[in-house]
């Protein structure tokens, strides 16, 4: 009841379309960063490293997009991982409504990232933004902003509109985690005498770190792949500020000069792929103890 | 312990008013635009959170109108819908095997596919490789990349699930006479039900999100989804907010109702593996 009653051939539709579409581009990604492929000549040469020169010499903008990328990642699994963290304990105990709460809070996760990018434009106008003007309104109007054309604020501005989305999913994951913590422990340390701040910080946060290591693993690879937010925020600007990596990837599409932009994602490509070997490995040394 | 007790009768009340106030900031610039698209112009030009002086649902109407919005809910619908129904019927087949016969080659095959859950699209060689398949520019090669793309969340998801399904049916099933065809469909895939339906909803609402894939493989407008059309609206009707923020409402309105129904199938989904550990 094995080969015949489990055939081999069951899984190749989804191993087809992963391996065609996902695996060789990526891995033929490599091969093509070393060469001037571009939309003006239809001839390929190799020209060695020169576009990981261009990449990382610092002579162009690209280490600045490379860094932001990083920032961008850093900052959301930061604020995310906190805010959500915090929401989930708020929302876990002593609360009335809490599938309300829940439901509302997790709304922004599914509403499309484009969608919310249009809706924050409007909100951080420098006019008739509603951010603007609830500052003013309520006095504190010498804080409002040009959020998204100022230098010193549209890459904060990127990063907050991205945690306001996606908190509530990290969110819903650690109250999951939270959930599944027996109380007894909780209790046991109460009836010790330990405060609530010292309860969390010895017994829940521990108890929580499968959920916060996949909430780790899910910002990271989302923070390095973003797109849409900073695309329809600010696309970019003002000059190369916001620019991250895979909106530096889609101008160099535009302007077809695709060897060097294979090279930006080649660089993605090999960082993300050694991240997902050793997220695979985890996984797997899991199910095995199992 | 005074201090403890009042701490304790007051703490609930101000975490409410605390949870209300965080659930209002939420969900305050959803209503914005709910309301704007209801307003005259004029009106939403300013885009704040007054009322409507009156209701102007003949924005639908015009946002259908000019910005061809039918044809773009229908390639959305068309996409979205024929992708996640191949992915999760690809993805099922091959979860199944995978957790059932752990050989050393579909172990292989099941870990070399969770990579897939890290990997960046190569959008480069990608154009390349959908040219060669003659799948650039065409409704099909954009339902076929939805669904590969989908595909590890998906396999990994039902993997997780197919483990719980008791081994003893498959063997019945064998006893009865049932080929491995039968015995998946009739027996098998109707118990994978409620992971079959957290797939399905997941790759939806993603594909259906899904903005930068058609931004590079779809250049005729006339192909174009709901995402990118409400961009492209976006562009051409800036001053006109009450319009784009009826243009999103429509868009949005599908994935919000799908999510308040499967709500549930969501949650589980999003929550997989993350609390087995």
């Amino acid at each position: 009841m094995n080969n015949k009653t489990y055939p081999y051939y069951f899984s190749l539709g989804a191993m087809l379309l992963y391996v065609l579409l996902l695996v060789i581009p990526g891995v033929a990604g490599i091969a093509y960063a070393f060469t001037d492929w571009n939309s003006y000549d239809s001839a390929v040469h190799f020209i060695g490293l020169d576009n990981f020169r261009k990449v990382f010499s610092g002579e162009n903008m690209y280490v600045s997009f490379i860094k932001n990328t990083l920032i961008f990642t850093i900052a959301t699994i930061v604020l995310k991982t906190v805010i959500g963290f915090f929401l989930a304990l708020l929302v876990n105990k002593g609360v009335r409504f809490r599938n309300f709460h829940r439901a509302v809070m997790f709304m922004p996760a599914v509403v499309p990232m484009l969608i919310v990018g249009l809706i924050f434009k409007s909100v951080l106008h420098p006019d008739t933004g509603l951010l603007n003007e609830f500052l003013l309104t309520i006095g504190l109007g010498f804080l409002a902003q040009h959020w998204l054309t100022d230098l010193n604020f549209a890459f904060k501005s990127i990063i907050g509109v991205d945690v306001w989305k996606g908190a509530g999913y990290i969110m819903v994951i650690l109250l999951a985690g939270l959930q599944s913590i027996p109380k007894d422990y909780d209790e046991a340390a109460e009836i010790d005498g330990a405060g609530y701040w010292r309860r969390i910080w010895n017994i829940t946060i521990p108890l929580l770190m499968p959920a916060l290591t996949v909430t780790l693993v899910l910002n990271m690879l989302y923070g390095l792949k973003v797109f849409d937010t900073v695309y329809v925020l600010t696309n970019g600007g003002p000059g190369y500020a916001t620019e991250v990596l895979f909106t530096g990837v889609f101008k160099e599409f535009s302007m077809g000069r695709y060897g060097l932009g294979t090279a930006l994602s080649t660089v993605l490509f090999v960082f993300m792929t050694i991240i997902g070997y050793f997220v695979v490995k985890v996984m797997s040394r899991e199910e095995d103890s199992h | 312990m005074s201090t403890n007790r009042r701490l304790r009768t007051y703490m609930p009340w101000g975490k409410n008013v605390l949870v209300w106030i965080i659930s209002l900031i939420t969900i305050a610039p959803l209503i914005l635009i709910v309301i704007n698209s209801l307003k005259d112009s004029a009106q939403a030009s300013s885009m704040g959170m007054d009322l409507p002086t009156s209701l102007h649902f003949s924005n639908f109407k015009t946002v259908f109108e000019q910005g061809k919005l039918a044809g773009s809910l229908w390639n959305s619908v068309l996409y979205a819908g024929v992708s996640t129904i191949l992915c999760v019927l690809l993805a099922s087949m091959a979860a199944y095997v995978y957790a059932r016969r752990k050989s050393r080659l579909n172990r292989f095959s099941y870990l070399f596919m969770l990579l897939g859950l890290a990997m960046p699209l190569n959008y480069f060689t990608l154009m390349k490789m959908m040219q060669l398949l003659h799948l650039v520019n065409s409704q099909l090669g954009i339902i076929i990349l939805y669904a590969a793309v989908q595909i590890p969340l998906s396999v990994f998801i039902l993997y997780g699930f197919v483990g719980g399904v008791p081994k003893e049916l498959d063997e019945a099933g064998i006893i009865d006479g049932c080929g491995p065809i039968r015995l998946f469909f009739d027996i098998i895939f109707p118990l994978l039900k409620p992971a079959a339906v957290t797939v399905f909803i997941l790759a939806f609402l993603n594909s259906w999100n899904e903005f930068l894939l058609p931004l590079y493989f779809l250049n005729s407008a006339s192909q174009w989804p709901m995402t990118l059309s409400v961009y492209n609206f976006f562009g051409q009707f800036q001053m006109q907010w009450n319009l784009v923020s009826a243009d999103i409402v429509l868009t949005s309105l599908p994935v919000v109702i799908v999510y308040l129904l499967g709500q549930r199938f969501i949650i589980a989904g999003m929550t997989a593996g993350s609390v087995k550990g």
